[in-house]
C-alpha cells in the first residue's frame, strides 16, 4: 500500500482565503498564527486548532529548512460533505527522493527529529504530498469541522 | 503583529536552588535556541539544581520546540540540574502525543507549585544519596 496519494485533490469550487509567501524564519511563526486564526474562524475546537497549527508549523519549517521557502495557499471547501480548511504548501526546492522513507517516523536527512511529515499526517483529516526531485514539493492538508 | 516581541530575551529568575523561566511569546527558532543557551549558561553561573520552564502560554509545541526542550533537559542533567516543564495546555499535550514526539528526560507538572515540589523531592533524594 502506498502511503501517499499520487494526485492532489483539487476542486474548482474551493474558495481561496489567502496566499502567503514564506521566506524568512519569522514567517514560520507568523504564518502558523495566521492558520490558527483561520481555524478559529472555522469554529474548530481548541484541540483541532492546535492540531492544524502544529501540522502547518512542521510543513512550514520543512519549506524553510529544505527548500529555502515557498508559498502557502489557504482555501476552504466541502470535503466529504464537511466544511474543510485546506492548506497547500508549495516549494521549488530539491524535492524528496523517497517519499515513503520521508513519511516514516524518525527519518530525517537533517538534524530534525523526523516527525514532521508523519506527525503532520496524523494531526489532520487528509494529507497529500507530491514531490519531484529538482522540481519541488507540494503538501496539502485538510481539516474539517 | 508585534515583531518586537520576538527580539526580547526571556527572563530567567532564580529562587533558592532553582531557576524559573516563563515563556511569554510564541517562540521562533532563534529565540528557542537562544533560550537553550541562556538557561545552560545560567545553570553554570548559579549552580542551580533545577529549572522550571513555564510553557502555559505556548499554544503549540512542534517537533522543533520539542527537540529544544528535551535537548535542554539532557544538557541540564549533564550539568547536574533537573528540568521540569510546567503548565502545558491540554490541547498541546494531546497534539504532542499524536505528533509522535517523545521527549526523553523531560518531566512535566501541572503547575508551578507541583513542579517546585517535584524538583525539591529530586534534590532531597540526591542529598540522601550522598550519605
Ligand atoms: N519541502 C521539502 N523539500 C525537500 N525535502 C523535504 C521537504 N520536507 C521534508 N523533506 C525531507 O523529508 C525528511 C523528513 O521530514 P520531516 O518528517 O519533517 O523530518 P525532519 O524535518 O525532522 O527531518 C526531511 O529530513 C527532508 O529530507
Ligand atoms: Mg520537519
Amino acid at each position: 500500500m502506498s502511503l501517499v496519494m499520487l494526485e492532489l485533490t483539487s476542486e474548482k469550487n474551493w474558495e481561496k482565503l489567502g496566499k502567503h509567501i514564506l521566506k524568512f524564519e519569522n514567517d514560520v511563526v507568523k504564518l502558523r498564527q495566521t492558520i490558527r486564526h483561520y481555524a478559529k474562524q472555522f469554529r474548530m475546537g481548541i484541540v483541532d486548532q492546535t492540531r492544524v497549527t502544529t501540522a502547518v508549523s512542521e510543513l512550514f519549517r520543512n519549506m524553510y529548512n529544505y527548500a529555502g521557502g515557498g508559498e502557502v495557499v489557504i482555501e476552504k471547501g466541502i470535503i466529504e460533505g464537511k466544511e474543510a480548511l485546506i492548506i497547500t504548501c508549495i516549494d521549488s526546492g530539491p524535492g524528496i527522493e523517497d517519499l515513503e522513507l520521508a513519511m516514516s517516523d524518525g527519518y530525517s536527512t537533517g538534524m530534525g527529529m523526523g516527525y514532521g511529515l508523519p506527525g503532520a499526517k496524523r494531526l489532520v483529516d487528509r494529507f497529500e504530498i507530491e514531490s519531484k526531485v529538482n522540481e519541488g514539493t507540494i503538501v496539502r492538508i485538510m481539516k474539517w469541522r | 503583529m508585534n515583531t518586537d516581541l520576538y527580539e526580547k530575551k526571556i527572563p530567567i529568575i532564580k529562587i533558592g536552588n532553582f531557576l524559573i523561566v516563563s515563556i511569554q511569546v510564541d517562540m521562533h527558532d532563534k529565540l528557542a535556541i537562544q533560550l537553550q543557551s541562556q538557561i545552560l549558561e545560567e545553570i553554570g553561573k548559579t549552580s542551580a539544581k533545577g529549572v522550571l520552564i513555564d510553557i502555559s502560554v505556548l499554544e503549540m509545541v512542534d517537533s522543533f520546540i520539542g527537540r529544544m526542550l528535551s535537548g535542554m533537559a539532557t544538557m541540564a542533567s549533564i550539568m547536574d540540574a533537573a528540568v521540569v516543564i510546567v503548565g502545558m495546555q491540554p490541547a498541546v499535550a494531546i497534539t504532542l502525543v499524536e505528533l509522535g514526539l517523545e521527549m526523553p528526560g523531560v518531566d512535566t507538572a501541572l503547575n508551578m507549585e507541583k513542579g517546585m515540589e517535584m524538583l525539591e523531592k529530586r534534590v532531597r533524594n540526591e542529598d540522601n544519596d550522598l550519605f
